[in-house]
């Protein structure tokens, strides 16, 4: 349930609630000077980001790291997207490939898994679940040593399904369905939908996704930003530098900068672009989670 | 966003995770069994194909060159993260896996942590390598063969001699004799205090530098007598390097800003800092950390402990390694010589990746008789040739020194804000070792 509170605020649905009690000015207040606080606090890295890309090497170090110096970003994004033979553009499209497929097909395993576990009953369900719940509590990176032994015994390692395949389990994003689906997906609309003659699946598909479609949504988002920045997986399981993710090249950049100096440049824009499609993702499915939570209105 | 921050938890989650592999690489006694394996070297029949990890730029170029020249033995090359940021545990992981690269670029500091761990192939019967320790700077292959009979477990690469780089002009303009010992040193970090700058910066968690200026001094931090190992980080040249450091940080004399920071990079922009002692590849962080100052730099010698002496460290530096579960030794080990002796590779290494050579002949490129404008013309490999050859051969690594390194640098933090001394760091940074070895249960010796 705690995504349906989150995402409320989200939009500019908070609008006035005549019934609601009156906020004091005061409680206003603090709370706007808490989130104006955070807000900076999470804008300022960005911003300082921005105005790094845009600077020459020499002026980098020596201007005010909070405003601009002369305008080199052009000059910055070539050398970025030249140097060794372009090889950041394949790391983004990479990126884009284990995020993107890998979100999307992780959220239909997700969203069918919880919805079966959230609307059939049968035997064995709450300890499956709680299972399932224990493998939110283990922390991804632990399981990069073990899962690279797997793979290694399936000759399996340094290649794309290394990375691939570990990124499409969820138990966060089963948890996230199965909670959303029991409380989103009305028996009755079912029972409907059966008397109706539809087969099981495809009343999944068409009638309780369309239901779960915010929760979907918010899957895919976390799905895709933790295989976005998940970082150490394919530290371990990648050697070849073109199958590396954009956080992978940039690290391994970072870390040769004592030797070459001259890739902190395309350190700072190479992070820089590798932010624009985590930015694109959220302002992109942003209205499907509004129009989502009208939806769910509905049923009440 | 802070990167150094970035790249530091990064290395400590690869450090957290080391103490694992490191457990199950079992017990083996950093020992003597080296010779057993180094029987069977003969050529595989038919092509073969090799693979080999690192992190130098521009090294494909030569491999390109290998390659062409070599169609039975093709080499593949993949890029990682500098090794203690990743590569030296991928390498743990994938021998652990029997899935390690045949050929591994290894540091020099590193070398023993494999050796212990028994991730390297004794290569010293393939045919060639023995012949070939002649050809290399003394020091590189002591390192090598750890100064066990009959046994190469590396081929050495590239070497940073350590000398000492200042603004030519802003001493002469202060009339501050340039200095050639660390009294003199002292003195004109005093004189340059004076002027309103610093004479250097001590870097908090460059701890491999500061081996470097034990190294000169002839300390040992680490012995292996086949058996044990033996820690000493507080020797007799040990504290003497660490109580001249801790004095000129009690005087205000150094500046503590880190090393490689953008604030040292601007430091050095901007004349606040007028000398670095440091390896032959801090002539390229200059170049491009303080591109306002060209021209104006120079190199001398570093300075020495007794006047008129020719003592010099070294600071970096790497080895190709044939790791354990190659099928190919000999065949790499052939490539592993071509790529770190053979003129043409040497050019390319030193080209593309900036590598200095190993070899001795390899200091006698063309490129490095060359002078070099940023620094006023002046032909400064010279001078890192000579330090070169003036480095002690018996330095000697621990097997656990990305530990080492963590705990120095811990207490370099604590004495550069005033809680204890240099010092106290090395007795603690000693301490946890001697810990870190018993808990491996690698042998120490009392």
């Amino acid at each position: 349930m705690s995504i349906l509170t989150r995402t409320e605020g989200y939009g500019p649905t908070a609008a006035p609630d005549s019934r609601g009690v009156r906020e004091r000015p005061m409680s206003r207040l603090v709370a706007f000077v808490i989130m104006g606080a955070f807000t900076l606090y999470f804008l300022v890295p960005i911003w300082w980001l921005a105005v790094a890309s845009t600077k020459s090497r020499g002026q980098f170090a020596s201007t005010a790291g909070l405003w601009f110096a002369d305008f080199h970003l052009w000059d910055n994004l070539t050398y970025l997207f030249t140097y060794d033979g372009g090889v950041y553009l394949r790391w983004l499209g990479n990126a884009v490939i284990y995020a993107g497929v890998g979100a999307l097909l992780g959220t239909l395993l997700a969203s069918m898994c919880g919805y079966a576990l959230g609307k059939y009953v049968f035997r064995g369900r709450n300890l499956l679940f709680n299972v399932i719940l224990g493998g939110v509590l283990v922390p991804v990176t632990a399981l990069a040593l073990p899962l690279f032994l797997i793979f290694s015994a399936v000759d399996l390692t340094n290649t794309y399904w290394s990375v691939f395949l570990p990124s499409l389990v969820s138990p966060f994003g089963v948890y996230l369905a199965r909670i959303y689906a029991a409380a989103s997906v009305p028996d009755e609309l079912l029972e409907a939908a059966r008397l109706d003659g539809s087969g099981e699946v495809r009343t999944f598909f068409t009638v309780s996704v369309r239901l779960m479609a915010p929760a979907l949504v918010t899957i895919f988002l976390f799905q895709f930003v933790t295989i976005w920045n998940n970082f150490f997986l394919p530290l371990v399981m990648l050697s070849d530098e073109k199958l590396y993710p954009v956080t992978l090249g940039l690290y391994a950049w970072n870390s040769q900068t004592n030797a070459v100096p001259e890739l902190r440049t395309a350190v700072i824009v190479g992070a820089f672009v590798a932010i624009v499609p985590l930015i694109l993702a959220f302002l992109g499915l942003q209205r499907f989670w509004r129009g989502g939570l009208a939806a769910g209105g509905v049923k009440a | 966003m802070n990167r150094h921050t970035l790249a530091r938890s990064g290395a400590a989650a690869v450090a957290g995770t080391l103490l694992l592999a490191a457990c199950s690489g079992g017990t083996d006694d950093g020992g003597s069994d080296g010779a057993a394996d180094a029987s069977a070297c003969e050529p595989s029949d038919g092509p073969v194909e090799l693979t080999y990890t690192g992190w130098v730029p521009g090294m494909e170029d030569a491999i390109a060159l290998w390659n062409e020249a070599n169609p039975d033995i093709q080499v593949t090359y993949n890029t990682g993260p500098a090794g203690n940021a990743g590569t030296y545990q991928d390498f743990f992981n994938q021998l652990e896996a029997d899935q390690a690269p045949d050929l591994g670029q290894i540091e020099y500091d590193t070398l023993p942590n494999f050796r212990v761990q028994d991730g390297l192939v004794n290569i010293a019967d393939c045919a060639g390598v023995m012949d070939a320790g002649e050809q290399f700077v003394d020091w590189t292959w002591q390192q090598v063969t750890f100064g066990e009979e009959g046994s190469v477990y590396a081929i050495p690469q590239d070497t940073g001699p350590m000398a000492m780089f200042y603004r030519a002009d802003l001493f002469e303009e202060a009339g501050i004799e340039v200095p050639t010992t660390w009294d003199e040193y002292a003195e004109a970090a005093q004189a340059i205090r004076d002027e309103g700058a610093y004479i250097t910066h001590f870097p908090r968690t460059d701890v491999n530098w500061f081996a470097g200026l034990v190294w000169q001094a002839e300390g040992r931090w680490f012995e292996n007598d086949g058996e044990a190992w033996t820690v000493d980080l507080t020797g007799p040249q040990s504290t003497q390097v660490a109580d001249y450091w801790q004095g000129l940080i009690d005087d205000g004399l150094v500046k503590d800003t880190a090393g490689f920071s953008d604030e040292w990079n601007n430091e050095l922009n901007t004349g606040e800092l007028w000398t670095w002692v440091s390896a032959v590849w801090g002539s390229n962080s200059i170049s491009s950390g303080a591109p306002d100052t060209a021209g104006d730099w120079a190199v001398a010698p570093m300075p020495q402990w007794e006047p008129g002496a020719n003592a010099a460290g070294n600071w970096g530096g790497s080895s190709v390694a044939v790791l354990q579960g190659s099928e190919h030794p000999y065949e790499a080990a052939q490539f592993a010589l071509w790529l770190n002796t053979s003129e043409e590779s040497l050019t390319a290494l030193n080209q593309g990746g900036g590598l200095y050579p190993a070899t001795t002949a390899g200091l006698e490129l063309p490129a490095l008789k060359e002078g070099l404008e940023f620094y006023g013309d002046q032909a400064i490999f010279d001078v890192f040739a000579d330090a070169a050859a003036a480095t002690d051969p018996s330095f000697t690594w621990g097997p656990t020194m990305a530990q080492t390194y963590n705990d120095v640098a811990d207490g370099f933090g604590a004495a550069l804000s005033g809680q204890g001394t240099l010092l106290d760091a090395l007795q603690a940074g000693q301490e946890a070792t001697i810990s870190t070895l018993e808990s491996q249960s690698i042998p120490v010796a009392e």
